[in-house]
């Protein structure tokens, strides 16, 4: 029989734990009462104290969106930058550091509209960065125009008598360009969320969580969905957990059935990997493996 | 700071302009290149993507010129000299990016080697219709720094020097030459490295959680915060204070539109390069930058052989534009002529600082085409009457 | 607390118990933390704060286990649980 011993387990925290990885200068942030944002960066929050990463070694690269103002509000090394070209510029950042463990924080339509060139490239490089993207459904920061993920017969402001649009499936969107590793939870599910984000930082290579959060604002609001509490339960009543689900097979339908899990976890040499190995295999001694940009010094 | 032997391919070359374009930016340190193929530029990333490897660059072509621009500034954040290159139609895509480089005051350099336009146009051919755009091509106030090589050594020495500058005043930095300098082949003497000057980026002195990226200086140029280094700093292309934080009303942009402006305004003696030959005493001063500086050269020997008094000056720099020196001209000559492949772009600035006070003509056609001398000689002699 | 069958150490476990931090002025009153409280600890108060939104009260002081849910689901960062109650060293055979 094991002996296991409890030790003695009083926590003293004096002020909120969050307030080590916020820019408390600009706390109360932007976002609205019942926004799930606030809760997917407590995730992330959350999972780099767990991870126990050194915090300067972390860089967020965020786009323009509601989500995208993730980056104003972390205390780490950030970088807001243009609609849509997070991701290159997370690219650029991460070859030129590649010792920096570089996140992108953005939302669906920044992510998936105007920057999917870039989203499904730098997926089908498998170049080691994370992004999570958080999905509302809507173009929340601009007045609720419809999104490239906006489920069929939903309003928005430029959908007005109901989208007729085919959205996206994001799982299935990165999944087949590359991504390494892929993931869908929703806001409510912050503790696995907390284990993906941690899952997602660790992998090498692209890896990829899609967080469904609410909107009240604008995507509740112009559904007359009720508030952000009200989609919180819808998912809290609606929401399948399927770990190893066929991307193909999560579509998400106008307030139907909503399938999360980790869909995609496989091992592939990231984009610095070939990159060394077709070199090495071409210069042999000569070539000095890549590490950083400063080789020089 | 010297350049770095391993880098520097010292000795007598045949190369063309793209070609010299690449060692020169390799010369200067660039270790990230991302871009995407246009023609008349391609030579130039495919040279890097030859060179890079042995060097420990990385060069990695982008989806389109949109990511190249974004991932450029990226590097740049990261603490690596990065360039790209493009003509045309690419840098129209790049604008946006351009200016959130010019925002976040991001160290960087950006080849359009320019081609005729508009849209699609003329791939083959050379232009020089692409400069008003390199002032004025992203939206809001801003200033730029636009160096024009009229040859393959020029396109060496001037990679260098704008990464020179744009280290020196933390902004993109364009070097705006041709599809003619960009394919012609030329006599290129690469020296060794240690008589190649470097500037390099200045980092702050101060511990973290005492430095903010946009912190006022005399100069108007804030030392860089490193990344990773536990600055945990914030930059954004909204407007922002000298905290990197965005604010948004009126005042914080006049300080931050300011800053930009003042960046470049208050340095342009230093910044302005331009040669001028035979312009003491002129009746006629002939300016062009780029290929065209040298097609004027044998109109204005003809002409002066008749006995005109013709004088030329070359912009090295384009942007900012030497207005003074304009101005003060305008007062002395009679004429002032501009040679340019478009019609009318940089023209317009001289006109504008002529104010009246001289005649002022453009020779320009569509592009397509350097000059024919002829053209530019028969102005000159109208310029006279 | 119900379990199908009893387990073998009840009388040894002990429950964590947490004390409650509102952060009030920072509240939104999305009354997240009220409706996913495992043990329905938190209410919406009828005061204001000086937002106009009504923050949470901890209506049932005894029943926070410290499970960090509320911490960890509030979007505003207004809310934290501190666990007390030093515990002595257990032995679990």
């Amino acid at each position: 029989m094991s002996t296991k011993v409890i030790q003695d387990q009083t926590q003293e925290r004096e002020e909120h734990p969050m307030e080590r990885l916020l820019r408390m200068d600009r706390i109360p942030h932007i976002w609205c009462p019942t926004c799930g944002i606030g809760t997917t960066v407590t995730a992330l929050a959350v999972a780099l104290e767990q991870l126990q990463l050194d915090l300067n070694d972390v860089a967020i690269v965020s786009g323009i969106g509601c989500t995208g103002r993730v980056a104003g509000y972390t205390k780490l090394d950030s970088f807001h930058t243009t609609h849509g070209r997070a991701i290159p510029f997370a690219l650029g950042l991460h070859i030129a550091r590649p010792d920096l463990k570089v996140i992108v924080f953005s939302g669906d339509g920044d992510l998936v509209s105007i920057g999917g060139n870039h989203l499904i490239h730098t997926a089908r490089r498998n170049v080691d960065i994370t992004v999570i993207c958080v999905n509302n459904f809507i173009y929340a920061m601009t007045g609720g125009q419809v999104a490239p993920t906006t489920p069929i017969t939903a309003r928005s402001a430029t959908s007005p008598y109901g989208n007729y649009e085919h959205p996206f499936n994001i799982p299935l969107l990165t999944a087949s360009s590359g991504a390494v590793y892929v993931a869908r939870w929703t806001a409510l599910h912050v503790r696995r969320l907390t284990v993906a984000i941690k899952e997602a930082l660790t992998k090498r290579g692209f890896s990829f969580v899609e967080v469904i959060a609410p909107c009240s604002t604008l995507y509740a609001r112009l559904n007359k969905l009720g508030s952000g509490l009200d989609l919180m339960k819808f998912y809290h009543d609606n929401s399948v957990i399927r770990h190893g689900a066929d991307p193909k097979e999560v579509n998400i339908d106008y307030q139907s059935k909503i399938v999360v899990g980790k869909f995609v976890d496989i091992e592939k040499p990231t984009y610095l990997d070939c990159l060394n190995n077709a070199y090495k295999k071409k210069f042999g001694d000569k070539y000095k493996p890549y590490g950083g940009g400063n080789g020089d010094k | 700071m010297k350049a770095n032997p391993k880098n520097v391919l010292t000795g007598s070359h045949y190369l063309d302009g793209n070609h010299a374009s690449a060692e020169g930016g390799i010369a200067a340190g660039c270790k990230f290149f991302a871009g995407y193929p246009i023609t008349p530029s391609t030579e130039i990333a495919e040279r890097v993507s030859r060179r890079f490897p042995l060097i420990g660059g990385v060069f990695i072509q982008m989806e389109d010129e949109l990511a190249s621009m974004a991932a450029i500034l990226g590097a740049s954040w990261g603490g690596v000299k990065s360039m790209s290159c493009t003509s045309g139609p690419g840098f129209s895509l790049m604008m946006e990016n351009f200016g959130l480089g010019i925002m976040l005051e991001t160290p960087c350099v950006l080849v359009n080697v320019q081609r005729g336009g508009p849209s699609t146009g003329l791939p083959t051919l050379p232009g020089q219709a692409d400069m008003m755009q390199a002032r004025w091509g992203s939206h809001g106030d801003y200033e730029v720094i636009a160096l024009a090589p009229d040859s393959p050594q020029e396109s060496f020495e001037l990679a260098i020097h704008a990464f020179n500058l744009s280290e020196k005043y933390h902004m993109p930095v364009l070097v705006m030459t041709d599809e003619c300098v960009g394919h012609m082949t030329e006599k290129v003497v690469i020296p060794p490295a240690e008589e190649i000057e470097l500037i390099e980026r200045r980092y702050t002195d101060k511990e973290p959680g005492e430095a903010w990226p946009y912190e006022p200086t005399e100069e108007g140029i804030s030392p860089f915060l490193p990344v990773g280094k536990g600055y945990k700093f914030h930059v954004t292309g909204l407007t922002h204070d000298y905290r990197g934080y965005p604010i948004i009303n009126a005042e914080a942009q006049e300080a931050n539109v300011r800053r930009l402006i003042d960046k470049v305004n208050n340095h342009v003696d230093e910044i302005i390069w331009l040669e001028e030959k035979n312009v003491e005493g002129a009746e006629i001063v002939v300016m062009a930058y780029g290929i065209s500086s040298r097609v004027i050269q044998p109109a204005i020997t003809k002409a002066r052989k008749e006995g005109i008094k013709v004088g030329q000056i070359k912009m090295v720099t384009v942007w900012p534009f030497p207005e003074k020196r304009v101005r003060e001209l305008a007062g002395q000559v009679k004429s002032l002529i501009m040679v340019e492949m478009n019609y009318g772009q940089v023209f317009l600035e001289m006109d504008r600082c002529a104010a009246g006070k001289c005649q002022t003509y453009l020779v320009g056609h569509a592009g397509g085409t350097v000059h024919r001398p002829d053209d530019i000689y028969k102005i000159i002699k109208e310029a006279v009457k | 607390m119900k379990f199908w069958r009893t387990p073998l150490d009840v009388d040894k476990l002990k429950v964590p118990r947490g004390e409650l931090h509102i952060i009030k002025e920072r509240c939104k009153g999305c009354g997240f933390c009220v409706e996913y409280c495992p043990k329905g600890v938190l209410e919406l108060s009828d005061e204001f704060n000086s937002k106009g939104y009504h923050p949470p009260v901890v209506v049932k002081p005894d029943e926070c286990v410290n499970c960090d849910l509320c911490e960890m689901l509030c979007p505003d960062y207004a809310i934290y649980c501190v666990r007390v109650e030093a515990e002595e060293k257990e032995v679990i055979n």
